[in-house]
This record gives structure tokens, sequence and C-alpha cells, in this order.
């Protein structure tokens, strides 16, 4: 799926977060030249296929206390790992939940989901909870607790043609 | 993380779970929103500005899915020596690629995402950042997302 030259330049005048005005997309729509309509529509359509997944906040778990971050990961039966995933990733405290390739012999783990915590007491009663659900289907499991981060920025368009 | 917390309020909470659910695309859309919290839309807007000065929430807007933009997400994993943790951290921060990455405490100390608008800029990137380390990246595609939307608090 490809987007057209205007969706772009949309992405690239969104990507960094809307402007805290009454009229935000008005706002967009004067820097780019076009109808505020227009950038409604063309946002609409993008979301609707779904190239833009949601528009809202991204919480900062650690800012707002949760500072007990645990990138839960389990091997799981391969037959039942996507049937599984589903109910993992329906747990209301699971964040995020992916199902992803074992790197054999370091790495048997295939089914990951980011668990948070104000704590990591709460990080390891949440884990519980999810090692129930896969009960004999999870061979062994480990949780990585995050001790810094790095770097955080999103994805960043380049301006088109330089990137 | 040694930041200092920020206390949300009860009204914080609610705008902070309604946002996650999602934004209305409408002219006015702080204004629906408010009405929808029973508060002002020009206290949504302050609340808001505050909640992202203070660093409360990352982002503000769209969310967008670089493969349907016919971009790629990767995670990648590396073994770093710990000595030489924040010379490796900082070569591989320095790649426009890299969107985000965290320590952990495990021998993978290093996890981080590759965002590329093109799938074999991943690769690209991976072989650059293992050349200029010498060290093994792991790649970990996502083979399928279970995905929910997001939410934080109660």
């Amino acid at each position: 799926m490809t987007i057209d030259a205007t969706d772009r330049r949309i992405v690239e005048a969104t990507q960094a977060g809307l402007p805290l005005s009454p009229t935000p997309y008005a706002e967009i729509a004067a820097s780019l030249g076009l109808e505020e309509d227009e950038v409604i529509d063309r946002l609409a359509a993008l979301q609707a296929r779904g190239v833009i997944r949601r528009i809202g906040i991204a919480p900062n778990h650690y800012r707002l206390g949760m500072v007990a971050n645990g990138m839960t990961v389990w091997d799981v039966d391969d037959r039942s790992a996507s049937r599984l995933g589903v109910q993992v990733g329906n747990l209301d405290f699971v964040s995020h939940c992916y199902l992803r390739p074992r790197a054999l012999p370091v790495w048997p783990y295939n089914l990951f989901a980011m668990v948070h915590g104000t704590n990591r007491a709460q990080v390891e009663d949440k884990r519980a909870k999810i090692a129930a659900l896969l009960g004999s289907a999870c061979r062994e499991s480990d949780t990585l607790y995050s001790t810094r981060i790095l770097k955080k920025t999103g994805l960043r368009l380049g301006r088109e043609g330089s990137a | 993380m040694t930041r200092p917390i920020y206390k949300p309020d009860a009204t914080d909470r609610r705008i902070i779970n309604a946002l996650q659910e999602g934004f209305p695309l409408c002219s006015r859309p702080f204004a629906e929103v408010a009405s929808r919290l029973g508060i002002a839309e020009d206290n949504l807007i302050a609340r808001l500005d505050r909640l992202r000065k203070r660093g409360a929430i990352t982002r503000f807007g769209p969310f967008f899915d670089a493969a349907a933009m016919g971009g790629a997400f990767c995670l990648c994993a590396m073994a770093v020596p710990k000595a030489q943790f924040d010379a490796i951290a900082e070569k591989v921060n320095a790649y426009p690629e890299v969107a985000h990455n965290y320590q952990r405490a495990h021998k993978l100390n290093m996890w981080f995402v590759l965002a590329t608008e093109r799938p074999q800029d991943i690769e690209a990137a991976a072989g650059a950042i293992e050349e200029e380390t010498g060290l093994a990246v792991l790649r970990f595609p996502k083979l399928e997302e279970f995905y929910i939307g997001f939410r934080v608090m109660a």
C-alpha cells in the first residue's frame, strides 16, 4: 500500500503531533495550503486503510509512576501460539503482544508481552496471570526489565526523496 | 527513570484514558472530547499542554503504521559487553532508523526497534550496525501482532 504526495505531506506535518489549538486540523491545513475538510477527509481515509492506527495520546509509563517495565517472553508451542497470543493480548494489563521468530539456541522465546507496573511485584503478579493462561503450552519463560531508556523518538519520515 | 513522577488528578486520568481510545476527526475535536468528559474545551487543551510539558504523555496525534505505508519495523537485540555499553549505545542511537532503544537486564542487554520506509532498509541498517560495532544484531520481526489498543490506567 502506498500514499500519495498530499497524504505524505499530511503525515510529515502531523507525525510529531497535533497542535493544541481548538481547530488543529485547520491549522495543519493552513500550514500546507489545503482546506480543513480535505485534511480531515484524508486523515479519515488513512485511518480507514490502517495507515493511521489511531489518533490519540501515548502516555509515558515512567512519568506516570509505572516505573517497572517488563518485557515478558514465552516459549509457546507453535500449534497454539496464535490462539493463545490473542488471549494474552486481550488481558487489560498487556500493552503490546507479538509473535516473533525464535533465535535458537540463545533465544527460545516466540511470544512477547509487554507489562507495566508501579513496581516489580506488580509486574510479577501480572506475569503469573499470563503464565496461568498459557499453562502447559508454555515450556519456558523470562522477564526482561528495562533498566534505562536509551532512545525514544518513534517513526520519523524523511522529506520525500531524502530518505 | 530518576525523573520525578507526575501525579495526575482524577480529571487528568479520565483524559489520559479517554484519549488512548481515540480522538475525533472533526473541526472542533477538543470541544467534542471535552463535552464527553464534562469539562470545558480550554480546560482540556490546557491540561493536555501541561501533561505534554511535564512529560506525562510522549505523543499526541496520529500513530502511523510504517508497514501500511510500505515501510517496516523490526525489534533487534544485542549482547553488549558492559565496559562498552555506553559507547555502543551512542553508535546505535546515531542511526536515524533506530526509533527507540532500551537497556534491559539480560545477557541480551540492548533492545532497539528499527523503523524504515522500505522493508529492505531494515537489513541494511542492521547490517551496518553489526559492521560498525562488531556485534551480532539478532532480528525479531513481528510474525503476528495481537493488537487491542493501549490502556495504562484505570
